[in-house]
């Protein structure tokens, strides 16, 4: 149904300003943001707290409006895109309706979207399997442990099949072995599905290990300090073995010193180092 | 007025705690209480220190339940039918305008201060005028009292349910696209209904005990509040006692259904 989009870039970003009117004053979250994102990219947005990551997000999402300069996604405005539902999107709360079970919560996008129950039945079984919780389907979401959680959120955000995926911190509040475990689960969706995706994170190892490159913002105005491309080879090849490898940990140093513009990287603020 | 007519709808309870062991040992108590209670009740009243018209004894009032039982059940009836009518208005009414309240804050700027004059309304002010406006043979008064007294809890606490919807599936249903009937329908009355059950819980015995005083200001007798009044006011002190027995039974019925609903819909949220 989408094929002519892939010769277009995925998300393109050009010359963004989003000013918030609060009630202390104006708030500039970002200011000249320019980005592409190719089909099929993984592409991370890292950098410390309150630097505009969340509002970038949104506004490629169409949750939010820039105050100036465009956001295309897939070549149409990002309200287009919303409209005709481009991308699958997943927060860092995993925002399930508790009402409704896992099967049940996976289909809220289809049935929003008039599928048929026998093609939403069959989509809801194979995103189940996809994200690993055969059996699940009737549990409901205080069931679930948060690792859990967060993966039928995923597989929500995957209901429409969508070539764009946004995420921001959809693992902040996992513990690290759960959260190792979901990156290594999302670069294997990521490669089945071949979707672009857009993942916000505070972790710097987490940002190297998933992304094709890494986009390191600076706040007060929030900006694009420098964009670090991972020479680690495919995301779709990286495996956990990687975490041990010499060239992650040039990759994470890189980024680190992108982070802190150069600056020895002790005055780590707001940003995790693990 | 707000703080005593909303209260948030209990938790879903973690799965298995309420109907175990535990579950028995909550519904047995109350029974032991009360049995104690009338076995006391009888001792005293039966020994003579109190005027039996004081304190009538439990087993006088239970003969006077068994004589009067087909009174008893068409009395109920009468009364229960004005509380659930009124129950039912007053819960539609109260539902369809925190909707309306819901939709445009001006609209809620103006409902609110109404909402808070009624719900200072005495139903001992209001009963005596609606009996003589309604004429002498008519119910009409009484469900509009006993609606009015359910209004209230249902609206302040479905307008305050209908402002619970979590930002982060606002955020999601809009990544959808969806309209607003979709939003309304997938989260909005879904997120609100737990809170509206509350609203209907405390609706219930309201509902009640307004239809029931309110048959003590004129109106057609043959309800529970009209025979307990008029066997008062004859010296049956036992047959009123029996009344009020009946009055109580009525009241719960009300409130344990209603509960059981409240219980239902907050399971999961
Ligand atoms: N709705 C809003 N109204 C006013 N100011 C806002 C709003 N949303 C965000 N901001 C401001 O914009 C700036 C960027 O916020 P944003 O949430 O994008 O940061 P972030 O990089 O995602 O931070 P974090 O890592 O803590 O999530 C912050 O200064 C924040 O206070
Ligand atoms: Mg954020």
């Amino acid at each position: 149904m989408t094929e002519s989009v892939i010769t277009t870039d995925a998300v393109t970003v050009t010359a963004v300003d989003k000013v918030f009117e609060a009630a202390a004053g104006q708030v500039v979250a970002l200011s000249g943001i320019d980005l592409v994102v190719e089909p099929g990219e993984f592409v991370s947005l890292i950098g410390p707290s309150g630097c505009g990551k969340s509002t970038l997000l949104r506004l490629i999402a169409d949750l939010d409006t820039p105050s100036s300069g465009s956001v295309e996604v897939f070549g149409t405005s990002a309200h287009q895109a919303r409209v005709d539902q481009k991308y699958g999107i997943a927060f860092q709360q995993a925002g399930l309706l508790p009402w409704r079970s896992v099967a049940a919560n996976i289909a809220l996008p289809l049935e929003l979207h008039g599928s048929s129950s026998v093609e939403t039945r069959e989509r809801v079984a194979e995103l189940i399997a996809l994200v690993g919780l055969d059996d699940f389907g009737d549990r409901y979401p205080d069931e679930l442990s948060g690792g859990m959680q967060q993966r039928v959120a995923i597989a929500r955000a995957l209901a429409k099949k969508p070539e764009l995926l946004l995420m921001d911190e959809p693992f902040g509040a996992l513990d690290e072995m759960t959260r190792e475990y979901m990156q290594t689960e999302l670069l294997r969706i990521s490669a089945e599905t071949g979707a672009a995706v857009v993942f916000v994170t505070h972790s710097i190892p987490e940002a190297v290990y998933l992304s094709d490159r890494v986009v390191v913002m600076s706040p007060r105005p929030g900006r694009i300090a420098a964009v670090v491309p991972m020479a680690l080879g495919s995301t779709a090849s990286r495996a956990d073995d990687l975490r041990e490898d010499g060239a992650f940990f040039e990759m994470i140093t890189a980024v680190r010193e992108a982070l802190h513009g150069g600056a020895p990287a002790s005055s780590a603020r707001g940003v995790e180092n693990r | 007025m707000t703080g005593a007519a909303t209260i948030a709808p209990p938790r879903g309870r973690p799965p298995g705690a309420a109907w175990g062991s535990g579950g028995t040992a909550r519904a047995v108590a109350p029974i032991v209480l009360g049995v104690s209670v009338v076995a006391v009740w009888q001792l005293i009243a039966g020994s003579g220190l109190v005027e039996a018209y004081l304190l009538p004894s439990p087993a006088a009032i239970g003969a006077e339940i068994v004589e009067f039982w087909p009174s008893m059940v068409s009395a109920g009836a009468i009364t229960g039918l004005n509380a659930l009518v009124g129950l039912v208005a007053g819960t539609l009414i109260g539902i369809i305008s925190a909707l309306v309240a819901s939709t445009r804050r001006s609209l809620d700027g103006m409902l609110a201060p109404i909402v808070a004059a009624l719900a200072v309304i005495p139903i001992v002010a209001l009963a005596p005028v609606l009996n003589t406006m309604f004429g002498a043979d008519s119910q009409t008064g009484r469900q509009l009292i006993a609606a009015l007294a359910a209004f209230v809890p249902v609206f302040l606490n479905t307008a305050r349910g209908l402002r619970q919807t979590q930002p982060v599936h606002r955020d999601l249903m809009r990544s959808y696209a969806a309209s607003n009937a979709q939003i309304m329908r997938t989260i909005t009355l879904r997120t609100a209904a737990p809170f509206t059950f509350t609203g209907i819980r405390l609706a219930s015995s309201l509902a009640v005990i307004s239809a029931l005083v309110a048959e003590y200001f004129g109106g057609p007798r043959g309800g529970l509040g009209g025979l307990i009044s008029t066997s008062a006011a004859s010296s049956a002190y036992p047959r009123a006692w029996a009344y009020v027995v009946a009055a109580i039974i009525l009241g719960l019925a009300f409130s344990l259904v209603a509960s059981g609903l409240e219980r239902l819909v907050s399971r999961r949220r």
